[in-house]
């Protein structure tokens, strides 16, 4: 995509989100370049969720500067925020999808509210969409109480992908999934990162899929960055709060190669 | 850059040359969906056609997809398209969108209209069938763990029942006095205006007396509470039954009938009657007021003709009813609560149920009751 591209896909300087006298986020600065995989990293509490709605323009912020392709964030209701809008797509947790549509209704969802195209159309994007996140044509049918969780991620996925953004946030995609089941939803994202060119901010606990698929990892601790870089470099940080994630018990276990 | 998108067709011979150039994204859409309309009726003339992309600058699925349709067009008139020129970036996704929309499914044919109608009936009929069941159920595993408590007293759940009473009778006092005021101040000026044209102003007193005291106090109270507490107690079950919650409850060991629906039935039972004592006597007290300041009838002399025109008798037909009414209402919507599927929609649907359900109900309960009381006399 030619467009005059910023070098990065979103900037977030001095960030400080904090609630009633909890400061969560504390004058934090991450760059997220275009094209890459940013997997983000940290204590459960500690954030993660927040600077994801943060940057999204979910949740206030005390202070700071967000851009998100180039255009500075305000909040929800702001007029930046609803155009760049457009400009990713968001995995929620819990799939998020709307219960009262169908899955091909909540795939065609943006599409019917961003731009106008005939009803064939939008039914054929949507089953490819559903197709390339893999799953079938009769499941456009189905109502979203009825799928399994990875399903509902899939459908989410696909949902998320519908407008083809350039930036893809995914808040713990494989959480809930099984090994099998999470490899293959990392499979895809690398996929399709490759094949739409996107760029993916991914908020995650899976030590298989930082590893995997994850170009740059992001540590998130006491409300900052304390390190950020490839795989490899993590390993080697002397922060200790990421050597006790990275070389824990449970680390060491499930990741005997790492070392 | 968001150049335009451009589509040139270039018959040579038996070839078609399709040259797609420009921005085939998303925002494009309503052009690029002309532009490929446009071209069909030649593509449907040629024997064979090449897909030149070399000039397309930006490509997304949807630019994708629209590419591939048309040489899906041209593979299904015999040579498949040649399709040329893709830029390194793109190959990924034109390879992905060669591999979707392959099998789609056949659209269900639609049913015979009247056939349609007649299943839609059967399944209302069905369903009123299952509704008696369903209520049946409820009362009968209410009445098992009412026996249950009975039987071990210290099962009974003291501190939700409280909360309950707290919540649907303390907290519904202001609104219930404020509605049966209003209702008994306006039966009273009625009586008072119609009633002296034929000099019988002073029967108002018997009419608001018996009325309020033997239907309309409990009436209101009920519809009220149907509306207010009813309505609550479904949407409260029926989101715990989305988030698994009901199901956390039985896998205890523990019998949500026992832990959840008894005691919020059982304090509906309790309340009612307390909130109809105290509507109806708010009901009476605003048609003294009337009777001061609109019929000319000092309070002393409304309270003597209402000594004697209502009797402990038309209390207690009032009274007596009130718990019934309570059962009704927490039956309904508890069962309604626990038939909500999935989805927020439903959620609503049953709660509209549940309201509309139990207000017929009390009407109903209400019109048995008043041919029972006609035939035994009180």
């Amino acid at each position: 995509m030619a467009e005059a591209s910023p070098a990065f896909a979103i900037r977030v300087r001095d960030l400080v989100v904090g609630f009633g006298r909890q400061i969560v986020i504390d004058r934090l600065s991450l760059d997220v370049r275009r094209g890459e995989i940013l997997g983000l990293v940290g204590a459960s509490g500690g954030g993660k969720s927040v600077l994801m709605r943060t940057i999204i323009g979910l949740i206030p912020r005390r202070s700071g500067d967000i851009e998100v392709m180039g255009q500075p964030i305000g909040g929800t209701h702001d007029h930046g925020t609803q155009s760049a809008a457009t400009k990713w797509g968001i995995l929620f947790q819990q799939g998020a999808l709307f219960s009262s549509l169908t899955v091909r209704q909540n795939v065609q969802f943006p599409l019917r509210e961003n731009l106008v195209l005939s009803q064939e159309l939008m039914d054929e994007i949507a089953i490819a969409k559903l197709e390339m996140v893999g799953l079938r044509a009769q499941d456009g049918d189905k109502y979203p109480a009825e799928l399994s969780g990875g399903m509902t991620k899939r459908v989410a996925l696909a949902r998320a992908l519908a407008l083809d953004p350039p930036i893809l946030f995914l808040d713990e995609p494989t959480s809930g999934l099984d090994p099998i089941a999470a490899g293959d939803f990392d499979a895809l994202i690398k996929t399709l990162q490759k094949t739409l060119g996107l760029t993916v901010f991914m908020v995650t606990h899976d030590l298989a899929s930082l590893t995997t698929v994850c170009d740059r990892v992001a540590a998130l601790a006491d409300g900052k960055i304390v390190a950020i870089g490839p795989m490899r470099e993590l390993l080697q940080s002397e922060h200790p709060w990421v050597r006790a994630y990275f070389h824990g018990k449970r680390s060491q276990m499930l990741q005997p190669q790492m070392r | 850059m968001n150049s335009e998108p451009l589509l040139a067709a270039t018959p040579s011979g038996d070839v078609l040359e399709l040259r797609p150039a420009g921005s085939w994204i998303a925002s494009n859409v309503a052009k690029l969906e002309a532009l490929s309309q446009s071209v069909k009726a030649e593509i449907d003339r040629s024997k064979s056609v090449k897909l030149d992309m070399a000039a397309v600058s930006e490509l997304d699925t949807l630019g994708a997809w629209l590419l591939e349709k048309l040489s899906r067009r041209v593979s299904s008139n015999g040579a498949p398209a040649d399709i040329v020129g893709v830029a390194d970036n793109y190959s990924g996704l034109m390879d992905e969108v060669r591999q979707v929309n392959r099998h789609t499914p056949q659209a269900a044919p639609a049913p015979n209209p009247l056939l349609f109608r007649l299943g839609e009936l059967g399944k209302a009929t069905v369903g009123a069938r299952e509704d008696v069941a369903v209520f049946l159920q409820m009362l009968g595993s209410l009445f098992t763990a009412l026996i249950g408590v009975v039987r071990h007293p210290r099962s009974l759940r003291l501190t939700s029942l409280v909360y309950q009473l707290y919540r649907i009778g303390w907290q519904a006092i202001p609104i219930i006095v404020l509605i049966t005021f209003l209702i008994g101040a306006i039966i009273a000026q009625q009586g008072f205006f119609h009633f002296r044209r034929f000099g019988a102003e002073s029967y108002t007193v018997d009419m608001v007396g018996i009325l309020i005291l033997r239907e309309l106090g409990v009436l209101i109270v009920a519809i009220m509470v149907a509306g207010r507490s009813g309505s609550a107690y479904t949407a409260e079950l029926g989101s715990m039954k989305m988030r698994e919650e009901i199901d956390a409850l039985s896998t205890m060991g523990l019998n949500p009938v026992d832990v959840l629906i008894l005691p919020r039935v059982a304090a509906l039972v309790i309340a009612l009657p307390i909130l109809t004592f105290i509507g109806s006597i708010a009901a009476l007290y605003g048609g003294g007021l009337v009777a001061q300041f609109y019929g000319d009838m000092g309070p002393a002399i409304y309270l003597a003709r209402l000594h004697e025109a209502i009797s402990v008798t038309h209390f207690q037909v009032g009274i007596l009813k009130a718990p019934f009414m309570a059962l009704v209402i927490g039956i309904v919507a508890c069962s309604e609560g626990l038939r909500v599927k999935g989805s927020a929609e439903s959620l609503g649907k049953q709660t509209t149920t549940s309201v509309v359900k139990s207000i017929f109900l009390v009407i109903v309960l209400d019109g048995l009751f008043a041919i029972f009381f006609a035939s035994i006399g009180m």
